[in-house]
């Protein structure tokens, strides 16, 4: 029978003999409570998960399961020897990691850190920041969209006339730099956010006796405040790596989904929204998914020790 | 004992010197902080500006021209021509019972979970939690094909695909992971013995879950609400790929058309991006407490 106690420690034992067994409406209740939410979650997100593991192994037009035909590694080997674009946009994930991880970032602490010591004008501040946090993808597009189109602020700013305009999207030499200034936009005050709430719940008792003791601002925050955020400091890098690996809205706005600058999310559409016979955009996802496990087993990992304190 | 005098006398003034020096400092970080601040609303500052002047100046005159004509003339085209009421209809219709499942089933499970010990309590929070952080690209082309699949089995293709109600069916099974990982950790927060007087009174799971907990749950509740309002007002990618008659699709993904059908006029565009900024504004002014507290309540576990 099923033995479900009450979630008190079962050490304890109460005068009264505690209610050990389930009523028949309850049990009912519970497996509804659970039941629904389970198989929708499974249903839609971890059974279409494996689903596309073994796609990216079958060639398939997509219509009838009948038709689906194991091709071994087919479609990987296709991506990586075949398809430079891949490795373009590889590159092009990789330099947005870079970025965020050398530059957003720690802008994003370094700003949190400043607003938390209510510098003058620290509300101001923090509020500009964030701004750009609620706004959607799309949105963010088309605003940047208006100061560097070719009639635009920028391209006016430096005097050009729209036949002599810098293309800041069209020009692979600015197009890269053009949307990480643009991903960093939000991403500065997403981290600054984060750092900012966890930078509250730091005892400044310890800041004090740090400075007391003759350590210099920076030696208190790299020995006393940032070990103190470890757990902070884990979901600040999973999010700057999972987010530089997924990026698809804003690209997608700028470009429409097709050519541009090539990123791992938009060809995944791509291969999607346009598949042949091959399950090509499921090996990219695979591909996708496989290089942000190791952030999300840090997180999950993070999150699930602290559980067992 | 005079000999210690001049000591301490230095002493406080080498402090206030360095106190001195620190507010010089912070003086300069306030000021290099506050120009990138400025640097950082200019864009939206600018796109405001434009917004309120005809296009037609900017062509004559130059993206600097002076403002012959201000107002609000380009917002009322865009209602009309866009059919924005349209659009954020089809937003409210997707975003409101999203929203309400993904409360409901997140602390539904949070509370089975934390309250009542089975031997999958961690095993049931991991998958939630899991799930929530698979990338959606990894779930997209299976949820398609299932979505026509069960479709063509009622007899109606677009009853899943290219309707709300997947749309929302998405939304719900993965975002819940995230309201059920947050609950959770709030839930643990409340005492049991809440719950062990609720159960020993002989209240059913469905009273002590409505009558004991549920009222309690709502600060958590809120700030999800208000993140989960916003993330799904957001989102791009579902109904961009699960919708394909284009006024079905909510007023996010619709800007991705609408910018190209109005590239020639670009104020106007200005305009739209503006109005369907609104709501997440509203969302910054006015509920950013909740906002930011939902935002880190999953991050930093309250």
């Amino acid at each position: 029978m099923s033995r479900v106690g009450t979630a008190a420690q079962p050490r304890v034992i109460s005068p009264q003999k505690r209610r050990r067994f389930f009523s028949r409406g309850d049990k009912f209740t519970l497996g509804f409570f659970i039941g629904i939410p389970t198989i929708l979650h499974i249903g839609l997100v971890w059974f279409p998960a494996l689903a596309t593991i073994y796609l990216s192994f079958t060639y398939w037009t997509g219509i009838n399961p009948q038709d689906i035909v194991w091709a071994g590694l087919a479609n990987y080997e296709n991506i990586l020897f075949n398809t430079p674009i891949f490795w373009e946009a590889l590159r092009v994930n990789a330099i947005w990691l870079g970025w965020f991880f050398v530059i957003a970032t720690p802008l994003g602490v370094l700003l949190a850190y400043q607003i938390d010591r209510e510098i003058r004008g620290h509300k101001f501040y923090q509020s500009a920041y964030y701004l750009p946090v609620v706004l959607s993808l799309a949105v963010t597009g088309i605003i940047w969209n208006f100061l560097l189109r070719p009639d635009g602020f920028v391209n006016g700013l430096l005097g050009l006339e729209i036949s002599e305009a810098i293309s800041f999207f069209g020009d692979d030499r600015y197009n890269v730099w053009v949307i990480m200034i643009m991903a960093s936009w939000r991403h500065i005050g997403y981290i600054m956010l984060l750092y900012l709430a966890g930078l509250k719940a730091v005892d400044s008792a310890l800041r004090e006796a740090a400075t007391i003791d003759g350590a210099t601002e920076w030696q208190t925050f790299r020995k006393v405040v940032f070990p103190a955020m470890r757990p902070v400091n884990v979901i600040v890098l999973v999010i700057t790596i999972i987010e530089s690996l997924r990026a698809f809205d804003m690209v997608y706005i700028i470009y429409g989904g097709r050519g541009g600058l090539p990123i791992l999310g938009v060809l995944v559409f791509e291969n999607i929204a346009g598949e042949g016979a091959s399950m090509k955009g499921a090996a990219y996802a695979v591909i996708l998914f496989l290089l942000s496990i190791v952030p999300i087993i840090a997180y999950l990992n993070q999150q699930f020790k602290e559980d067992d304190r | 004992m005079t000999s210690v005098k001049p000591e301490v006398q230095q002493e406080s003034q080498k402090r206030k010197k360095k106190l001195h020096a620190q507010q010089i400092k912070d003086r300069f970080i306030s000021i290099f902080i506050g120009i990138f601040a400025i640097a950082w609303i200019f864009p939206i500052a600018w796109t405001l500006w434009s917004s309120l002047r005809p296009y037609k100046e900017i062509r004559a005159g130059g993206v600097f021209s002076p403002p012959q004509e201000l107002g609000l003339f380009n917002y009322a085209e865009a209602i009309d021509r866009m059919q924005l009421p349209q659009y954020f209809w089809n937003t409210v219709v997707i975003t409101v019972p999203a929203v309400f499942l993904i409360l409901l089933f997140g602390s539904l499970i949070a509370f089975v979970v934390t309250r009542y010990s089975f031997r999958f309590n961690v095993a049931m929070l991991l998958l939630f939690t899991a799930g929530n952080l698979l990338p959606a690209q990894l779930v997209f082309i299976p949820v398609f094909k299932m979505y026509l699949a069960i479709g063509d089995a009622v007899g109606d293709r677009r009853f899943l695909y290219d309707s709300p109600i997947g749309v929302i069916l998405i939304h719900v099974a993965f975002q819940m992971g995230f309201a059920t990982f947050v609950l959770s950790s709030y839930m643990k927060t409340i005492p049991k013995e809440i719950s062990e007087s609720a159960m020993m009174d002989g209240a059913s799971v469905f009273r002590h879950y409505f009558t004991v907990i549920l009222p309690l749950l709502r600060p958590p509740l809120a700030s999800l609400g208000v993140l989960m309002t916003t993330w799904i007002y957001n989102d791009f990618f579902w109904a961009l790929v699960l919708m394909s008659t284009d006024n079905k699709r909510p007023i996010t993904s619709a800007l991705g058309r609408l910018q190209g059908e109005f590239v020639t006029d670009y104020n106007l565009l200005a305009a739209g991006a503006m109005i369907a900024a609104l709501p997440t504004l509203l969302v910054f002014f006015i509920l950013r407490k909740q906002f930011v507290s939902g935002l880190t309540l999953g991050a930093t576990k309250g």
